[in-house]
């Protein structure tokens, strides 16, 4: 897992979007599937949750609540899509969650808040809930 | 790409320069525009912030303190650990925490002393506009430091991506430690009560804080004034 994301944000980091990553599902790859999100946790989430999407992120050291680990199928299994969008719209507070997590609705729309939580279930091999 | 925005930003800005005269017109227009936006950019996507080489500058004037900027371009610091955008020299640790690829890292020019008060008086007279700074917004009221430095660190979080002293190590915004000398007053009161305000894809999230917790984050960010600077 851990050498597939890498791979995949070498990918990214190069613009090269085509051509990686063949999980080809309907003939639309997973790269091309979930490209907006990609590029949005590349923005805005991966200072925390980490290039490898694992939660360790360049701030996670000094946190006092580690962020949650993407790639963590049981965790992330456990989370409903509501509470997924929930914690991303309105912050770790608001799912009873920590503060460090903050609001993205200010950023973000509800459309891809919505694409982020199914980039999520990919990235943790969960399914929709 | 990058030069067809570049040559943009450098005849955009030669034109509306011009609408004022000063001796450091020259040094931004022809320097510092390279990099930095001293025009409001027309363009607000993503695309532009995550591709621009380093801050925008067209607030400048009602976002620095004049006499910390003419001694900073003097003796530049690193006031963002992680870059101008992070997820550009960020690098996977083996599970680790994540590093910086300082190689990717650009110091700022020195300037001459000279050079350095051009472009302070030339930058100083690029105020923000359409009510993006709100003027005496900040009502400097006394701030209880213990509770005000809990608010910033535990009770909203702003400690996860921004120090608020030289040993809390890298983090992905700017650092606050020496915000008190280096920021307006009404500039910090802005910024965090909506960030996206300035630019509506920039990745510091608005808090929905209401203004008694605006007016105490200020004038705790007010009080961050170290001495040590890396």
């Amino acid at each position: 897992m851990m050498h597939r994301l890498n791979n995949l944000t070498v990918a990214i980091g190069s613009g090269l979007l085509a051509g990686c990553l063949s999980l080809a599902s309907g003939g639309v790859s997973a790269q091309e599937k979930h490209a907006a999100s990609i590029k949005i946790y590349n923005t805005y989430c991966v200072q925390c949750h980490g290039i490898n999407r694992n939660g360790r992120g360049i701030n996670s050291e000094h946190m006092s609540v580690q962020p949650r680990d993407h790639t963590d199928s049981k965790a992330m299994g456990d989370t409903p899509d509501a509470t997924l969008f929930k914690a991303i719209k309105e912050g770790g507070l608001s799912v009873s969650k920590s503060v460090l997590m903050p609001t993205w609705g200010g950023v973000l729309s509800d459309e891809q808040i919505n694409e982020m939580v199914s980039y999520l279930r990919f990235i943790s091999k969960t399914e929709t809930q | 790409m990058k030069l067809v925005h570049a040559f943009g930003a450098i005849a955009f800005g030669a034109v509306t320069l011009n609408a004022w005269a000063g001796p450091g017109q020259d040094l931004l227009s022809k320097q510092c525009v390279s990099c930095h936006a001293i025009t409001k950019p027309k363009d607000t996507s993503l695309d532009r912030l995550l591709e621009r080489k380093a801050p925008d500058l067209h607030y400048a004037g009602s976002k620095f303190n004049k006499e910390w900027l003419e001694a900073w371009l003097q003796n530049p610091t690193v006031l963002r650990p992680a870059g101008v955008m992070y997820s550009k020299i960020v690098k996977g640790n083996d599970g680790a925490v994540d590093t910086i690829d300082g190689s990717k890292l650009q110091p700022h020019p020195k300037l001459s002393k000279e050079d350095a008060a051009l472009a302070t008086e030339a930058l100083m007279a690029l105020k923000a506009d359409g009510g993006l700074v709100e003027e005496g917004a900040f009502k400097n009221g006394p701030v209880n430091a213990k509770f005000a430095s809990m608010l910033f660190g535990k009770l909203r979080g702003c400690t996860s991506c921004h120090a608020s002293q030289p040993t809390d190590g890298v983090a992905s915004g700017p650092e606050l430690y020496d915000a008190g000398n280096r920021l307006q007053p009404d500039f910090i009161y802005a910024y965090v009560k909506d960030p996206q305000k300035f630019d509506p894809h920039i990745w510091m999230p608005t808090l929905n804080l209401n203004d008694a917790d605006l007016q105490k984050l200020t004038g705790y960010i007010l009080t961050l004034k170290s001495a040590e600077k890396k």
